[in-house]
């Protein structure tokens, strides 16, 4: 298997590891996967009163992909609106980080891990959209 | 060769380099500087000479495991080997019975002609190891029935390392009947085998786990009693029609160096990389969550199998690429899946997702292990940093009780 | 003086070398994920690469196996489940690994058909359709005989089986390196290949199937060669595999030319022995291989002399290790067995001198006491 420059650069140099406190109202967190999958991405955003997301955070037990696609992630969400965050398509992270055809999925988790962080948010702060949880059904 | 960095090698149970002994032995027979005959050429000294070598090779590989030079049997590697003696008897015995009993920690090599056997109506009894890997003799025998016409167990799993008793199920088939194949791809070279003592009746060699070339292996077939096959491959009848195809004159000569080698050396190799394995342990023992799957001590020299916890093994070979090392079976490297044989041994699935196959040979040294271990500890480190399953562990979330969003 | 190419030929000088850093300092297992497994899988993907540029077909296309014998084995068992259908057909000349291939199946209760041949050794096409009348599933026909180099017309013979729904599957073994050889102009369904025919490794050969054919794997453990054929690859083997298969490629005119100076100064010279016959004389043969029948010799004695003189023939085939008995290709070809025990093979190579050819002739008229 190998890996393109940007996967290798995202796993040797990861972007925005770390925690926030999830009880904290501006947070959202979203943990998606499971350890008998071989992976378990959290992704985290502090979210400002505009909505805008103003931070991010991850931690990913997972293989390279996985922890690169979601350091990439992270680094998508800054700035954005919930509402354009919300946007993020795993094809997307696929094709930025060039992911062998085994490995799309591990950019599928971190697409579920932000929206999962989204809702995590919307539901603490009650303000699920229509918009949004139609998302969710699809 | 040297243009290239090259990483620390620590998998030579996926594979060994080949001996520069056994190279120079095999450059001997392929150019028209050599004997490049056909040893089946019967009308000329290139085909004589051919066969004559053939013949001390085949003497080499039966002197290591105590055995007559007219049981083994050439095959292009242990995946033929198994597949000739489980397919082979399986046919042969047909009428005899149709059940055979093997373990899941099996290599793919036995367990996927079991399958294929299944699917020809054949019944195939997998038994469990124990925790440690290895097999409970009870269960074996309580497996056995009057049809069973096969028990094929490995002597030294290529996973995990550890060794089967292969005298004492010996005794049990014998007793009963039924022909015993065991693989002995990972355990000839490395442990004694002696195969007047040990009722094995049927015995799968690679040479290339043990310094010898790839494409190139034999099979071990009792004549006292005298076990029968049908072969797998036909054609001019070499083998005692066993197996048919020109010899590879090379090859087989680099398997007997290789063969001729072990015997020779065997002991104080062992001895050697034992003490090299015991300083790696050693070198982890201090850190928290780490786990050596399989038993320690009935377990071959060069192996050590050992989990990090709430560390995904393929991240944990990527940070550690100065060393080459595994994290399951090689042959099964390009799946997703965690590795069936920890999974049998009832590790859960994090553990044998987190699970990293260190490999000791010939050409270990004691730099070889420091180095490794202190790249391991940093890397290992640096991703639990990064892992939030280590972060819920230290948090003191009971993590078999987390509902998992499903994937 | 080696005479026998067709029983085995050595290792080209460059082969050897394109082999050796992988006979040792490059030894990863292919299927390993690490830098040494890539650089083994690399490695085979070139030499995969060359071997299907030799038959002019794609990569996927190629399985390795550990030799001729193998491939033409796979080919027999790996089409039988999948087809409804009660038929295996081979011609009387083909190699004893498509022949006991087939004869085993006669047990699990296959028909076998067999083709005849004429006096020169080609097929009887016109009897051909009839053998492929009802349910033939597979026809095996060799594209270059080893004992008499006749070269069936491959691409007739598939027209007419496919006709009749039969698979086709050619030995090309010995034509290889010998005549071009398109996959799809013989209009085959599979073909073996084998390497140390061409001055590659012994060990290493492939089965070269048609792209949409489904053939069923007779190794099993570990997927490799596409789920194809389980086992570790014999990495250093394949690598000269595909190093053999780009000189043989590259190299085939004026191997051919090479050739044909040589046989065409033997033949000339054994037409001059009173009673010397040619067999195959009127059919297209590769160029390397002489089958000659030798009047008032035994073909036992004969060798075992040229054998003193240090000159290496073959009787016949050297790939049955009980080959006492007469070819079964000569007696396919209506030879009687008093004269088939006559018959030497001489197979000349790329190594092989004008010198060492006027040498041989000179050394056999000796032997026969005959003046020159």
């Amino acid at each position: 298997m190998s890996y393109s420059d940007k996967v290798l650069d995202h796993y040797e140099n990861p972007r925005n590891v770390g925690s926030f406190d999830k009880e904290d109202t501006k947070i959202g967190t979203g943990m998606v996967g499971a350890p008998a999958c071989g992976d378990v991405m959290r992704l985290q955003i502090q979210v400002s009163e505009e909505g805008i997301i103003e931070d991010a955070k991850f931690k990913t037990y997972g293989c390279g992909s996985a922890i690169a696609s979601s350091s990439l992630l992270t680094e998508w969400v800054k700035g954005k609106t919930l509402e354009e965050a919300q946007q993020i398509k795993n094809t997307q992270i696929a094709e930025e980080l060039e992911l062998p055809p085994v490995k799309v999925h591990c950019s599928v988790l971190a697409e579920d891990a932000i929206k999962a962080a989204i809702d995590d948010y919307a539901s603490k702060n009650g303000a699920v959209s229509d918009k949004q949880s139609q998302k969710k059904l699809a | 060769m040297t243009e290239l960095k090259m990483p620390i090698y620590m998998d030579y149970s996926a594979t060994t380099p080949v001996d520069p002994r056994v190279a120079e032995e095999m450059c001997k027979y392929l150019t028209t500087s050599g004997d490049f005959g056909n040893a089946a050429s019967r009308s000329h000294a290139y085909g004589w000479t051919a066969d004559e070598v053939i013949k001390q090779a085949r003497h080499n590989v039966a002197k290591l495991v105590n055995a007559d030079s007219r049981e083994i049997i050439w095959t292009s590697g242990a995946t033929e080997s198994d597949n000739l003696a489980i397919k082979g008897v399986a046919s042969f015995y047909k009428k005899k019975g149709k059940h055979i009993v093997t373990m899941k920690t099996e290599h793919k090599a036995v367990l996927d002609p079991c399958r294929y056997l299944e699917k020809e109506g054949y019944e195939v009894t997998y038994l469990d190891p124990e925790p440690d890997g290895l097999l409970d003799l009870e269960k074996l025998k309580s497996a056995l029935r009057d049809d069973t016409i096969l028990v094929s167990v490995m002597h030294v799993n290529n996973e995990i390392g550890v060794i089967q008793d292969i005298k004492a199920i010996g005794e049990i088939t014998r007793e009963r009947g039924i022909i015993f194949h065991c693989d002995a791809a990972q355990s000839a070279g490395k442990i004694k085998i002696d195969l007047q003592e040990a009722k094995v009746d049927l015995m799968s060699f690679s040479a290339h786990k043990i310094y010898g070339p790839k494409g190139m292996g034999a099979l071990y077939v009792r004549r006292k009693p005298r076990i029968r096959l049908e072969a797998q491959i036909h054609g001019g009848g070499h083998e005692r029609g066993m197996r048919s195809g020109t010899l590879a004159t090379h090859q087989i000569v680099g398997m007997g160096e290789a063969f001729r080698i072990a015997y020779e050396e065997m002991d104080s190799e062992s001895k050697r990389i034992h003490v090299l394995r015991k300083r790696l342990l050693d070198g982890f023992s201090s850190m928290e969550e780490v786990y050596v799957n399989g038993d320690i001590d009935q377990r071959v020299a060069g192996n050590l199998n050992i989990s990090f916890n709430f560390v995904e093994g393929e991240s944990l070979i990527m940070a550690v690429k100065d060393i080459a090392v595994s994290s399951g079976s090689a042959c099964t490297s390009s799946s997703l899946e965690p590795s069936y044989v920890l999974r049998a041994l009832g590790r859960n699935d994090e553990l044998a997702h987190s699970s990293i196959r260190f490999t000791l040979g010939r050409f270990s040294t004691e730099k070889d292990v420091d180095q490794a271990i202190s790249l391991l500890r940093t890397q290992v480190e640096k991703l639990r940093e990064m892992s939030p399953l280590w972060e819920m562990f230290k948090d003191g979330v009971d993590l078999s009780q987390v509902k998992w969003a499903a994937h | 003086m080696y005479l026998d190419y067709n029983a085995t030929t050595p290792v080209d000088p460059r082969v050897f070398d394109a082999m050796k850093p992988f006979m040792t300092a490059h030894f990863g297992n292919p299927s390993s994920v690490h830098k040494y497994g890539r650089l083994s899988r690399t490695a085979i993907d070139v030499a995969r690469n060359q071997v299907a540029e030799l038959v002019g077909v794609d990569t996927s296309q190629v399985i390795f196996t550990s030799g001729g014998t193998e491939a033409n084995n796979l080919a027999v068992t790996g089409v039988l489940a999948q087809r409804a259908k009660t038929a295996l057909v081979h011609s009387s000349i083909e190699h004893s690994s498509v022949l006991e291939a087939m004869k085993v199946q006669e047990k699990n209760g296959w028909q076998r058909r067999v083709i005849a041949v004429d006096k020169q050794g080609l097929v009887d096409l016109q009897r051909l359709p009839d053998l492929l009348a009802e349910e033939a599933l597979l026809v095996s026909v060799m594209a270059a005989n080893n004992e008499t180099g006749v070269i069936q017309d491959i691409a007739r013979i598939s027209d007419i089986a496919h006709q009749h729904g039969a698979l086709m599957h050619t030995d090309a073994v010995q034509a290889a390196g010998k005549i071009a050889i398109s996959f799809d102009e013989m209009k085959v369904d599979m073909m073996s290949v084998s390497a140390h025919k061409i001055y590659g490794p012994k060990g290493v050969g492939a089965l070269i199937k048609a792209p949409r054919l489904a053939i069923d794997a007779t190794l099993y453990g570990g997927g490799h060669e596409n789920g194809l054929r389980a086992g570790t690859e014999n990495l250093a083997g394949i690598v000269g595999f595909g190093a053999a298969a780009a000189l043989a490629k590259n190299e085939l005119d004026s191997r051919k030319a090479h050739f044909e100076k040589l046989t065409v100064y033997i033949e000339q010279q054994l037409a001059s022995i009173a009673g010397v016959s040619i067999m195959s004389q009127q059919a297209k043969r590769v160029a390397n291989t002489i089958m000659a029948s030798i009047p008032g010799i035994e073909g036992e004695t004969l060798l075992m002399q040229l054998d003193q003189k240090n000159i290496a023939v073959s009787s016949g085939s050297a790939c049955s290790s009980k080959d006492t008995e007469p070819s079964h290709v000569l007696a396919a070809m209506g030879m009687a067995p008093e004269l088939a025990r006559r018959t030497i093979r001489i197979s000349v190579g790329k190594e092989t001198t004008m010198d060492e050819a006027r040498l041989f002739m000179t050394t056999l008229k000796d032997i026969l006491r005959i003046q020159h």
